[in-house]
């Protein structure tokens, strides 16, 4: 059984039952097809019911009362006055930027780092290891207080950068990653090393190729936590137009008060991106979480 | 770049074990490997160690957001933190929520998964609508449920009150704010359980179904005798995690019921820490506080490190 999947995923098995069973519909299994469906259905009803309201009129969608699935008017104006406002563009940029550095710089120094630990000899290596390691057992919730400190006597409050460094600290991808490149035997790169490759060289040519997967699984992780973090970027972010996303909409926005066409039109806006990332790589996703999900 | 025959050829080389390619020449300890480190190794010095041993140090002193000199006052933070019931207070709504939180993502977690797996037609579909709000930020997710928890003209009252189950609740409003937290965060994480006990389930081999059915076994003893033993490490490291999880509960909890909004006038402890050093300006004290959130969480930590490390034999 493997809950911690960090090793190169087999390819998957058919699932041999269906086909045996094909044609044989019990009461058994229509009811749980029945239940699976309303549970999904129900599952979804706030996201739709934020759909809904997103295209009333400011007036309607205020007034509550009769409930309406389907807007009497339909109207984009609390898309409209979202769009005028502008800093929700803003916030969009600003979670794209961020995310983006804390995802290529996680890549690119846990990665060097794995390689070392894996593959390389040298003074002070098992200590060092040990060190990163014990990081995992550390919630960072519990340090805001001197990495505020930190952040600030470096200059970098209000800055991408005092967003960004702080999320790339991630000790459990280095560990998730050591132990995929230890499994990678090192026949593989004799050749390379009697072509006389250096490390940097075996690592592009011969590791990297066989990581796809777990790289993928790594990066897209990485993408949405650092897009979903809120704790850190709100005691970081002081002005409007440095704020993150989630931090923008659940401070600023939230302070708006009682415009829910406008306020569903930015949930709307604001859920998209990573439900666009979740549709595009679901299937990395749902492998990547019995791995990498053990890093929440 | 990845193309099917990498992805195959690892998933070959993987499943040798390691150890049965030995090192062919011992190798050379040289410095080069440091070069390699090095740059994670800086980065997670300057903002994790260094931090951590700056909380520790703060902890002992009055150091303030204010930029006063810091003055060394030795055990007066820790003796204040044990003594100052609303730490308590905070640290239990924190338990509170972590023992109303935990039971339903982890059963939830499990029946939901039993379910897709069986209807696995709908397979895409359930992925879908079972795992989208994790990826949602957290911001949005409140936007929403707390449009639903209005207590006039929310959906949630609204359909209360048509099928005679009241419907005059406040909700995040009043006495209610936890429960609504709590539901609103079972519908958000729950995918995530979700996907792993789905994720687990697939590793079962339907020969050992194939056997209890010619044993005449009926559903119900299949569930009991062979999938719920075969998952009790999944569900260990399930709860463990949820454990972690819910006990660092602050987003959710803030933007609906503290914080900002003030509709409660509860913490969490989290939130507790967060206002002694951001509002009190009392950093030597929040950071006191938050070591014993620390050890808190690192005695389930250090559970699941246990559970990981197993993995290795």
């Amino acid at each position: 059984m493997t809950t911690v999947q960090e090793r190169p995923p087999a390819p998957e098995r058919e699932p041999r039952t269906i086909n045996r069973k094909r044609g044989r519909i019990t009461a058994g299994s229509a009811l749980v097809y029945l239940a699976a469906f309303f549970l999904a259905l129900l599952w979804l009803v706030p996201f739709l019911w934020a759909l809904s309201t997103s295209f009333k009129t400011e007036t309607e969608a205020s007034l509550g009362q009769p409930i309406r699935w389907i807007p009497q008017d339909w109207s984009l104006e609390g898309y409209r006055v979202l769009f005028e406002r502008g800093d929700h563009l803003t916030w969009m940029i600003n979670s794209t930027v961020v995310s983006t550095i804390v995802t290529v710089l996680t890549l690119g120094l846990c990665v060097l780092a794995a390689y070392g630990f894996s593959r390389l000899d040298f003074p002070g290596k098992k200590v060092i290891y040990a060190v990163i390691l014990a990081g995992i057992m550390i919630p960072p919730q519990a340090l805001i207080i001197p990495l505020f400190d930190v952040v600030s006597a470096l200059r970098m409050v209000d800055t991408y950068w005092g967003l960004a460094l702080p999320q790339v600290v991630a000790p459990v991808m280095i560990f998730i990653l050591k132990r995929f490149f230890d499994a990678i035997p090192r026949d593989y790169e004799e050749a390379a090393k009697l072509d006389g490759a250096g490390h940097l060289r075996i690592l592009r040519s011969v590791i990297l190729p066989l990581s796809g997967p777990i790289l993928a699984a790594v990066g897209i992780f990485t993408f949405i936590g650092s897009w979903n973090n809120f704790l850190w970027p709100l005691l970081v972010a002081n002005d409007p137009s440095i704020m993150t996303l989630p931090v923008g909409l659940g401070v600023v926005a939230g302070g708006y008060g009682l415009f829910y066409a406008q306020n569903m039109a930015a949930a709307i806006l604001g859920a998209l991106p990573l439900l666009i990332v979740f549709m595009l790589f679901q299937k990395q996703i749902v492998r990547g979480v019995a791995g990498v999900g053990l890093s929440r | 770049m990845t193309t099917d025959t990498d992805t195959s050829a690892a998933a070959r080389a993987a499943e040798k074990p390691p150890s049965t390619t030995p090192d062919r020449a011992p190798r050379r300890r040289s410095w080069i490997g440091l070069w390699f480190v090095l740059p994670f190794t800086a980065v997670y010095a300057v903002f994790l160690l260094w931090p951590m041993i700056l909380g520790l140090y703060y902890s002992f002193t009055d150091k303030s957001l204010t930029g006063r000199p810091v003055d060394w006052i030795g055990l007066a933070n820790w003796t204040e933190a044990f003594g100052d019931p609303k730490a308590w207070d905070s640290l239990w709504n924190t338990a509170w929520f972590t023992i109303l939180s935990t039971p339903p993502l982890v059963i939830l977690g499990l029946a939901f998964a039993l379910l897709a797996h069986r209807a696995r037609k709908l397979g895409w579909f359930l992925r879908l609508s079972f795992f989208a709000p994790f990826v949602i930020p957290v911001s949005v997710v409140t936007l929403i449920w707390v449009w639903m928890y209005q207590p006039d003209g929310g959906l949630i009252n609204h359909y209360l009150g048509e099928w005679g189950l009241g419907g005059d609740r406040l909700w995040i409003f009043q006495e209610d704010a936890m429960g609504s937290v709590v539901t609103t965060t079972v519908w958000w994480t729950l995918g995530f359980n979700f996907l792993l006990y789905l994720a687990a389930l697939q590793t079962i081999p339907t020969e050992v179904y194939e056997a209890a059915d010619i044993d005449g076994a009926n559903p119900v003893q299949k569930l009991w005798s062979i999938t719920l033993p075969l998952l009790r490490r999944t569900t260990a490291l399930v709860i463990v995690l949820q454990l972690i999880n819910s006990l660092r509960i602050f987003d959710q909890y803030y933007l609906m019921a503290g914080g900002g909004s003030n509709l409660s006038p509860e913490n969490v402890f989290i939130q507790y820490v967060y206002n002694a050093g951001f509002v009190g300006f009392r950093v030597g004290y929040a950071s006191a506080l938050s070591y014993i959130l620390f050890a808190f969480i690192l005695i389930v930590a250090l559970v699941q490190f246990r559970l990981l490390s197993r993995k290795e034999d």
